[in-house]
């Protein structure tokens, strides 16, 4: 099924939900294999398309779900101006092709290293408009950035994997590009000490934007600030000086390279080869060299200052013991249908809080035919 | 403003109810006489009171959780109150519901500079969090006009904002975990002190759910350090569409000021009247914000100020000291308190697309000549969130009813032109009628199943944020449930 609008999504869907048909929701198809593999008849997004509303002095697109990824940077750069999340783009780890599209960003709350300073996903999420599991077109949010009428139901359909409803059409808040990237590189630090200065970095007035490490021999740690070139050069110079205890940095304000290294972070390109499974983990900084060592990973990438762990461990071992006594949650993003089953995709959650979710599920979707199975 | 008639089997109960919690919580954390729970009969939407049956303060979590669920058995209530500074009646009491009042959960229980993150209690007050931190150089963000008094809870409930938001997000924004107790009396942990929560974003619902999913008794938020300086430049113009067409410019050139005030004729001239702030005599005034050292201040200025003279300011100037700036903020951030000694007022709270700015000025100026009403325009521009002051009589009959009739015009008017009923105040009670404004019947249905699941009894806050005829069915069978 391809419909063309959010009245012939919403038929299909009410369709599928008198005749109990499951819906496997497809934009792009390129994260297809984020979650549980699920059963059903495609619904395919893609014939909702186009930008609806872009006022760059208002800081705000609004953009039909099945949007290509592509038409909206576009858009943005040419005036000057981009989404602040720094979307990832998964066909790197997925080996898949296809356009990825903006309603499959939101569905999977997908970020990247500015995260960190500018938000995730969901929170340059301003509105959605979505057809739930009854076939009901429903909106909330706008296209307005403050914006506390009702429950912010937006927070909940961003990363709900199509679960609670098929999105339609999203709003952002967007932001300017910065003219200048500054890019501090360190090379050779343990996981310890890279923590340590990317913390430090973190918590210096500098509004840094980037904060990654790649471990191993000949490791290599960077700090990224962004903004106008005068300011750049003092702030990357400042940051060199603050953290030479950590070793001699190196700075860069070469715009081709510096994009560059932070798309490889973006796209988790240091873990992406190879066999194996890989898992995602979000943690407390500073918990996160004791949870590299514990994890013993083929491959690893720190981003967000050591708060989330990019991690590829040997087929069906388990990287969530390493999570014992500290915080945070593991998410298993690739691995065959077999090891997902065995051990969860998604981070287990208490029981009050798994009936919370299975309650919102129930009522958003009361026959379970939007993804089903997709998030277990 | 209606509110439902209180049930009077509960009210009979009285004596046993109170009981029940003195059972629970020390002596002196139980609030019977009725010329006690006064103290809780309204927050800051003074024109609507009610005394509460009983007020509880808690000094633990498992404290509240004790308390909810026994309301929970009792089919009893429960209004949750943080420092009491909502303008839109959210912790507003009826008569047959307990006040749960967090101000004794005050206490900092973590401070991380490495992963830049504080765990408070959330009856802390927002600006005694960046109180516990900036001797280090830190601060957290949100800086809601109340932050000398309003509770994190509140915050949370409301998902409030403040005059730097631009760069710096709201509550939803700057919130990494929180305990959470539910209606029934469980203690929920989602999220921590590391970024984005495992399964469905349920931090992201509750934050300005108002008190009706759930009380979060702690919080853990992020903290930032503090920028080396900040400077803000005065801007004064003939009319309010070229202010207006000032702020576009300037978010279009790439600056990301860290904060665009605005304000008209009437609120520059209180506001210059109370702080002497050297504010100019124009139509409309602009304070935008810029932070960081003095050279970068002085290199985004730079340009700020170029884009300005090219609106013709009749005013334009930088601030040249410390004691200057605080001038500058003292006027804008005594606004209210400056327009409360000269007449009352209502404060709206709508949020229109930037761009909407000229229009929406010019149509409220309108409607103010066929009220009969002045408004002062006061407001964050460059978020678009306006707070229009409409200048009442309170001894007058009648007179707040017209004023709340041109306040709601208004609100219609901001959803007209793709804005939002409330930008950081939430609805509570003042907005709840218009909700249908803003949504349809099945948007307001998809919300009220959103409360079925945490709240199936419908007994926390009930009967505030959507129009009472949207929830009776469900507040009714509650109630017929107790019985």
């Amino acid at each position: 099924m391809r419909p063309q609008d959010e009245t012939e999504l919403a038929a299909a869907v009410a369709e599928a939900a008198a005749a109990g048909t499951g819906l496997r929701i497809r934009g792009g198809g390129t994260r297809s294999a984020l979650g549980y593999a699920v059963e059903g008849e495609v619904l395919e997004t893609g014939g909702l398309s186009g930008i609806t509303l872009y006022e760059p002095g208002a800081l705000t697109l609004v953009a039909q779900a099945g949007t290509p990824m592509a038409e909206i940077e576009a858009a943005l750069a040419a005036e000057g101006q981009q989404l602040p999340f720094e979307p990832m783009d998964h066909r790197g780890i997925f080996g898949t092709t296809g356009e990825p599209t903006i309603g499959g960003v939101v569905a999977a709350n997908v970020s990247g290293p500015r995260r960190i300073q500018a938000g995730a996903c969901r929170d340059s999420a301003i509105g959605v408009r979505f057809v739930d599991g009854r076939g009901v077109v429903l909106k909330n949010g706008g296209r307005v950035m403050k914006n506390v009428t009702g429950y912010d139901l937006v927070k909940l359909m961003a990363g709900a994997h199509g679960t609670l409803g098929v999105l339609s059409e999203v709003s952002f808040k967007v932001l300017p590009m910065a003219e200048t990237t500054g890019l501090v590189t360190l090379k050779g630090l343990t996981p310890e000490a890279a923590v340590g200065a990317m913390s430090r970095a973190l918590g210096s007035p500098f509004d840094v934007s980037g904060a990654a490490h790649v471990p191993g021999p000949g490791s290599v740690t960077m700090i990224r600030v962004e903004g106008f070139e005068g300011a750049i050069r003092y702030r990357s110079a400042t940051l060199r000086d603050l953290l030479a205890d950590f070793g001699a940095a190196e700075v860069s304000l070469e715009p081709a390279e510096n994009a560059a290294a932070w798309r490889a972070v973006r796209d988790a390109d240091a873990v992406a080869g190879g066999g194996g499974d890989l898992w995602r983990l979000s943690v407390r900084p500073s918990d996160a060299p004791k949870v590299l060592a514990a994890l013993q990973a083929e491959a690893a990438l720190l981003d967000w200052g050591g708060g989330l762990i990019w991690a590829r461990l040997p087929e069906g071992r388990d990287a969530r013991p390493a999570l014992e006594g500290v915080g945070g949650h593991a998410t298993l993003v690739r691995a065959s249908d077999a090891t997902k089953a065995r051990l969860g995709v998604f981070h287990p959650e208490p029981a009050p809080l798994a009936r919370i979710s299975a309650g919102l599920r129930a009522q958003f979707d009361p026959r379970g035919i939007l993804n089903p199975g997709r998030m277990g | 403003m209606e509110m439902p008639a209180p049930d009077a089997g509960i009210l009979a109960r009285k004596a046993a109810i109170v009981a029940g919690l003195q059972a629970l919580l020390p002596a002196d954390a139980v609030i019977s006489d009725p010329m006690e729970t006064r103290a809780y009969e309204c927050d800051a939407l003074t024109a609507y009171r009610c005394p509460p049956l009983a007020a509880v303060l808690p000094s633990s979590t498992e404290e509240v959780a004790a308390v909810l669920k026994f309301c929970h058995e009792q089919g009893v209530p429960v209004v949750p109150r943080g420092s009491g500074t909502s303008l839109a009646g959210g912790a507003l009491p009826t008569a047959d519901s307990v006040i749960l009042g967090v101000a004794r959960l005050n206490r900092v229980l973590e401070t991380d500079y490495a992963d830049r993150v504080i765990r408070v209690q959330t009856g802390r007050t927002n600006l005694s969090v960046t109180g516990a931190v900036e001797e280090d150089g830190f601060f957290y963000a949100p800086d809601p006009s109340s932050q000398l008094a309003c509770a994190i809870a509140g915050n949370i409930a409301m998902n409030s904002g403040g005059a730097h938001c631009l760069k710096y997000g709201v509550t939803t924004n700057n919130l990494l975990g929180v305990t959470l107790v539910t209606m029934q009396g469980e203690v929920v942990e989602i999220g921590g002190a590391h970024l984005d929560a495992a399964g469905y974003d349920l931090l992201g619902l509750l934050c300005g759910s108002e008190g009706q999913l759930g009380v979060v008794t702690e919080a853990s938020l992020r903290i930032l350090r503090k920028p080396e300086g900040a400077r803000p430049v005065l801007m004064g113009f003939d009319s309010s569409e070229v202010a207006g067409a000032c702020v576009s410019d300037i978010i279009q050139a790439g600056v990301l000021p860290v904060a665009m005030e605005f304000m008209d004729k009437l609120c520059i001239r209180v506001c210059e009247d109370f702080a002497h702030a050297g504010y100019p005599d124009t139509e409309a005034l602009l304070i935008v914000e810029v932070e960081g050292s003095d050279a970068e201040i002085d290199e985004q200025l730079a340009k700020i100020l170029e884009i300005a003279r090219r609106h013709n300011p009749a005013e334009l100037r930088e601030s040249k000291s410390a004691e200057e700036s605080a001038l500058i903020w003292k006027g804008r951030k005594s606004a209210f308190g400056a327009m409360g000694q000269i007449n009352d007022y209502m404060c709206l709270d709508g949020t229109i697309p930037v761009s909407q700015l000229p229009f929406v000025l010019r149509r409220i100026s309108e409607m103010s000549e066929e009220y009969g009403l002045q408004v002062g325009n006061v407001f964050h521009a460059g978020d678009g969130n306006m707070h229009p002051l409409i200048l009442f009589d309170a001894n007058k009959p009648g007179d707040l009813e017209l004023c709340e009739a041109f306040g709601a015009e208004i609100l219609k008017l901001c959803v007209e032109v793709g804005g939002c009923l409330t930008g950081e105040h939430g609805v509570g009670i003042e907005k709840r009628d218009l909700m249908l404004v803003q949504y349809t019947p099945e948007d307001i249905e998809s919300q009220l199943r959103v409360k079925d699941v945490f709240d199936p009894k419908w007994l926390l806050n009930p009967a505030k944020v959507f129009p009472l005829s949207s929830t009776e069915s469900r507040r009714s069978a509650a109630v017929a449930d107790a019985a």
